[in-house]
């Protein structure tokens, strides 16, 4: 199995979610984070005062799958997500141990 | 504890003599209420007209609006999140208390007859408004006509309250809550009132001068602006201030605050004009123009020094528009006042950027960049554009010369009276008490620290 985390813009949220449902991925956790990579963040000014905002709101989105199906899933993300500008975001692929499902006690592969 | 009780007393104490006081002077009062009764009893006494009555009224519930909630949103929006309700909590108590210190002691001193006293302040006549009826008269610019004086003392005891609670804008986020009570009470009695009196009364040094200040550019806007600006560099900087992040909390509540100050402002103006007549029109259209002028001035300046126009800057621009015009509203024309408010969107733009940045004070909220530089602009303004060549409507023997020397000696003993009253009260009770709460309530945030509450619960 498969853990795959992808920071991304959030605008592109809808257009993952419709990629990762049509590739037959059935959970995602979505989190609004900030940070920054090679995107540099912006200045906001009020009054004389000036700040430099590092952070820029991004989405995190978590997946986890089986790991036959790892790599639809980064095609589709990367394919959605993209935009070619910088700021974009990235992905995160892990090995994951072990899934419950926490209603019924199932563990590995059915949990997911 | 023991401060709350020996609170209590001193209020107690202070509502005795009051009180001593007021049955002492009622006699006095009965006498010359009879003698200007036999004086007045070959003329009819005038009536005060309904029509000026209800625009007085109205005119003191629009500066209501511009303190509560107005300024108080204004302030609260450019705060962060941890410190909003004490902004808020600061400007409303200020207000409740200064209307109670107004009808105590504070109508008696500003507009009273001090005698030999009488260039500086008023008497104790009217300690808790002794004498004062519904039939009470109050003499308005006009020979003969009147407004009930409990409709002035009223109205000008909203202005009292806001610019007291315009000084918090100054001392906000570091200032211990008990201590800026203490000064506001003792700063509105020593500062306020002897330059509401010199200014505004019958007698006062300034107004006998021939000083010009319509609606308070002197008696408002630079006895507080000083004040903050002494406050502020007495109090000392925000810890984290240039290091951490400070942007507003809210800038919607700033617009909102922002936009109340302006329609209150059309009562602060054009109220003072005390009758509804032409000059209350004057003085509105100048309250509209010049604060358009200055809103567009400053957001013209920041898109081209900065390279974005932003809201913060339109609002501030309009607020010192605002200021400007005060001492000019109902004695400038439209266009001198268009004038007037655009220097001053441009002159307060450099005084909360360059010249803070300068001199290295922490007036969070630019009480003195925005009140204190706007109402000189104003003040000196006036001198200036009151002239009839300019569209102004004159003043008996006007020079220009002249008039401004006389604004200018207004400004400086303004700057100087509130100056050394400030610096004398903040020193008095940082001794005392201290100014400031400890560095750990203000990186929790005053709100939850000193007022036990928080203003987002999400």
């Amino acid at each position: 199995m498969k853990f795959v985390t992808a920071i991304i813009k959030p605008f592109k949220l809808d257009e993952v979610r419709e990629a990762l449902s049509a590739i037959g991925v059935s959970g995602i956790t979505v989190t609004e984070v900030k940070g920054f990579g090679r995107q540099k963040g912006h200045t906001e000014l009020y009054r004389g005062a000036e700040y430099v905002v590092d952070f820029l709101p991004k989405v995190k989105l978590e997946v986890a799958v089986k790991a036959d199906l790892v790599d639809q899933v980064i095609e589709a993300v990367s394919k959605a997500a993209q935009t070619g500008k910088i700021g974009d975001g990235k992905l995160f692929v892990w090995d994951l141990e072990q899934v419950v499902r926490i209603r019924t006690g199932e563990t590995g592969d059915v949990a997911l | 504890m023991n401060r709350i009780v020996a609170s209590l007393l001193l209020f107690f104490g202070l509502g005795c003599a009051g009180l001593a006081a007021a049955e002492n002077m009622a006699p006095a009062a009965v006498e010359a209420v009879a003698a200007v009764a036999e004086v007045a009893a070959p003329v009819a006494a005038p009536v005060p007209d309904k029509g000026d009555t209800t625009w007085m009224l109205i005119s003191t519930l629009l500066v209501i609006l511009m303190t509560i909630p107005g300024l108080a949103l204004f302030y609260g929006g450019l705060v962060r999140a941890k410190n909003m309700l004490s902004v808020l909590t600061q400007v409303m108590a200020i207000f409740c208390m200064i209307s109670i210190l107004w009808a105590v002691y504070g109508y008696s001193l500003a507009f009273g007859d001090g005698g030999s006293l009488n260039w500086m302040i008023g008497d104790l006549n009217k300690l808790f408004l002794a004498g004062i009826t519904a039939d009470s008269t109050a003499a308005t610019f006009s020979d003969g006509v009147v407004i009930p004086e409990f409709t002035f003392v009223a109205f000008q005891l909203t202005f009292a309250a806001i610019t007291v609670a315009l000084i918090v804008g100054g001392l906000a986020e570091r200032v211990k809550f008990s201590a800026l009570m203490i000064f506001g009470a003792l700063w509105f009695t020593f500062s306020y009132l002897p330059i509401a009196h010199m200014v505004w009364a019958t007698g006062g040094y300034l107004f006998e001068q021939g000083d010009l200040d319509f609606a308070g550019g002197t008696v408002v806007h630079i006895n507080a602006g000083i004040a903050a600006l002494v406050g502020a560099i007495m109090l000392g900087k925000r810890i984290g201030l240039g290091r951490d992040a400070m942007p507003p909390h809210s800038l919607p509540m700033t617009m909102i605050g922002a936009s109340l100050l302006w329609v209150g402002w059309f009562g602060f103006n054009a109220g003072s004009n005390l009758e509804a007549t032409g000059g209350a029109a004057l003085a509105f259209i100048n309250t509209i123009l010049a604060t358009a002028a200055a809103g567009m001035s400053w957001m013209l300046a920041e898109w081209i020094l900065r390279g974005k126009p932003s809201m913060l800057g339109v609002a501030s621009g309009v607020v010192a528009g605002l200021v400007a015009i005060t001492p000019a509203a109902g004695l400038v024309g439209p266009m001198g006042g268009i004038v007037l408010g655009a220097i001053s969107g441009v002159v307060c733009l450099w005084g909360v950027s360059g010249l803070k940045k300068a001199l290295g004070y922490d007036d969070s909220l630019d009480v003195f960049g925005i009140h204190g530089l706007g109402g000189i602009i104003g003040a000196i303004g006036t001198g200036i554009f009151v002239s009839p060549a300019l569209g102004g409507v004159g003043v008996d023997g006007y020079s220009m010369g002249g008039q401004v020397v006389t604004q200018a000696t207004g400004v400086v003993i303004t700057i100087l009276w509130s100056g050394v009253v400030s610096f004398v009260l903040f020193k008095l009770i940082d001794m005392v008490m201290g100014l400031r709460v400890s560095e750990e309530e203000e990186r929790e945030g005053l709100d939850t620290a000193t007022h036990g509450e928080r203003a987002y619960n999400l």
